[in-house]
């Protein structure tokens, strides 16, 4: 599963880390950062919250 | 013949969204209807203080769901129609053309309507500000920069007097507090922040509230109960919103400022479940009931809904922290938790002065909530703390939390 992130539209609200903290975080500067490239399977759901939770819709599920 | 399983829900905004997506996404392959009110595609409210009614976002920026992910998602839309009554006794939903609609079970995700006192929007030039089409008429009425009132200064309120001020109009904002947001943030904190639409060129009126307007067909003047008068050409208010829960009288649903939940979200009606602006529910971790009007709640309790109808009692309880930004001039602010202005306030970082800060709320030594100014990373941090704590947890001056 790949997670795309668009830093340019990224906000830094952290809704992301809210719903899935082993995957984001948020860097030095406030803005998303990816602790995992491609995260496992079994956090698809989660990783699937994750991305609908950022209000500023800087991130998309990939395959 | 046998029917499939089937989900309504009435409300197609965010909550309602999400509720359907995420049941989808858990494989439930049965009907989902959903009943929204507008006619239009759902689609995001949160740009339409800021981006669209800035003029840097269309409509069709902001839709919640492509063509294809509608599409994927399988579901029978109802657009334009609202739910009329209920018959928990029938498991039936009555539209507003009359068709009953079967349920095996509901989500009520009917969202909040501004508030507006009778008689004001029979001024032309005054607005409430919740949909598409309210945003539009605004955005067409800001041309040629106008005298603009906003009545009301919370955060809808602040982020439309911010656009309309970047937009080269004239704005006054009226608010009944010491200061904008004073009701959020309490008079302290909220007196040094009004110093923001101050330095943009907005004018503040406090300390009275908006009792009616003058004019002709067209609104003049906003009149205040001090006895003011504020020139104005268009008006926009922002004095909060109400649930949406006329629908629901006499249906057994339990309704006290909102539709009364359990903390898993579920009614006094069994198989009936809400979520969104709509939901007050009993909120585990901060040991209270609580009706949260933002963005991150209907989203995260959209999708615990979904859950909580697939598993039954096994979903746990929805116990977030509340959480909610604004923008505003340039400047970003988050609150999480529960703070009340009534809470001991500290300031933990920065300073209000230099317009970055972290804000502590605290009651009886313990932390209810956070503010936090243009400090996006010290916010997770803090939000992380109230989601191992909530309103029970450690002492502030004690953080757990390393980074």
């Amino acid at each position: 599963m790949k997670v795309l992130v668009d830093r340019g539209k990224c906000q830094g609200y952290g809704n992301c880390v809210i719903a899935e903290p082993r995957v984001f975080d948020l860097d030095d500067d406030g803005f998303v950062q990816l602790l995992v490239d491609e995260p496992p399977e079994d956090l698809r759901a989660q990783v699937g919250h994750a991305v609908r939770d950022c209000p500023a819709r800087a991130l998309n599920l990939g395959d | 013949m046998h029917r499939q399983r089937r989900v309504v829900v009435a409300g197609a905004s965010l909550a309602g969204i999400r509720t359907a997506e995420t049941l989808r996404d858990r494989g439930f392959d049965g009907e989902v209807v959903l009943v929204g009110a507008e006619k239009r595609l759902p689609y995001d409210r949160p740009p339409l203080s800021k981006a669209v009614l800035g003029g840097q976002a269309s409509p069709d920026d902001i839709q919640l769901l492509s063509a294809d992910r509608l599409a994927a998602l399988d579901l029978d839309l109802r657009l334009g129609r609202r739910a009329r009554a209920l018959d928990p006794a029938g498991k039936t939903l009555e539209l507003d053309d009359g068709e009953p609609l079967a349920y095996d079970q509901l989500v009520i995700a009917t969202g909040s309507a501004p508030w507006m006192p009778r008689d004001w929007d029979l001024f032309q030039g005054v607005y409430p500000l919740r949909t598409v089409d309210d945003c539009l008429a605004i955005r067409s009425a800001l041309q040629g920069s106008p005298r603009v009132a906003v009545v009301g200064g919370g955060f809808l309120g602040s982020e439309v007097a911010s656009t309309a001020r970047r937009l080269g109009c004239d704005v006054v904002l009226i608010q009944p507090l010491a200061a904008p947001m004073a009701r959020i943030l309490g008079s302290e904190i909220a007196l040094a922040c009004a110093e923001v639409p101050l330095a943009a060129g907005v004018r503040l009126v406090c300390g009275s509230s908006a009792e009616g307007f003058d004019g002709g067909a067209r609104v003049e003047r906003v009149r205040l109960r001090d006895g003011r008068m504020i020139d104005a050409d268009v008006v926009v208010v922002g004095i909060g919103a109400r649930p949406v829960t006329d629908w629901l009288a006499g249906s057994g649903v339990h309704i006290s400022d909102g539709v009364l939940c359990d903390h898993r979200c579920a009614t006094s009606v069994a198989d009936v479940y809400a979520a969104g602006d709509v939901a007050r529910w009993f909120n585990p971790l901060f040991e209270q009931t609580m009706r949260v009007e933002h963005w991150t709640n209907a989203s995260e309790q959209g999708a615990f809904v979904a859950r909580a109808l697939l598993d039954g009692g096994r979903s746990g309880s929805y116990s977030p922290v509340p959480f909610v930004w604004s923008e505003q001039y340039g400047v970003k602010i988050e609150i999480a938790g529960v703070p009340q202005p009534t809470d001991r306030i500290r300031i933990v970082e920065g300073t209000l002065a230099e317009q970055r800060f972290v804000a502590l709320y605290e009651r009886e030594e313990r932390l209810t909530g956070v503010v936090a100014l243009n400090s996006t990373r010290s916010m997770l941090k803090y939000r992380r703390l109230l989601a191992q704590s909530g309103s029970r947890g450690e002492r502030v001056d004690a953080p757990s939390i390393s980074s």
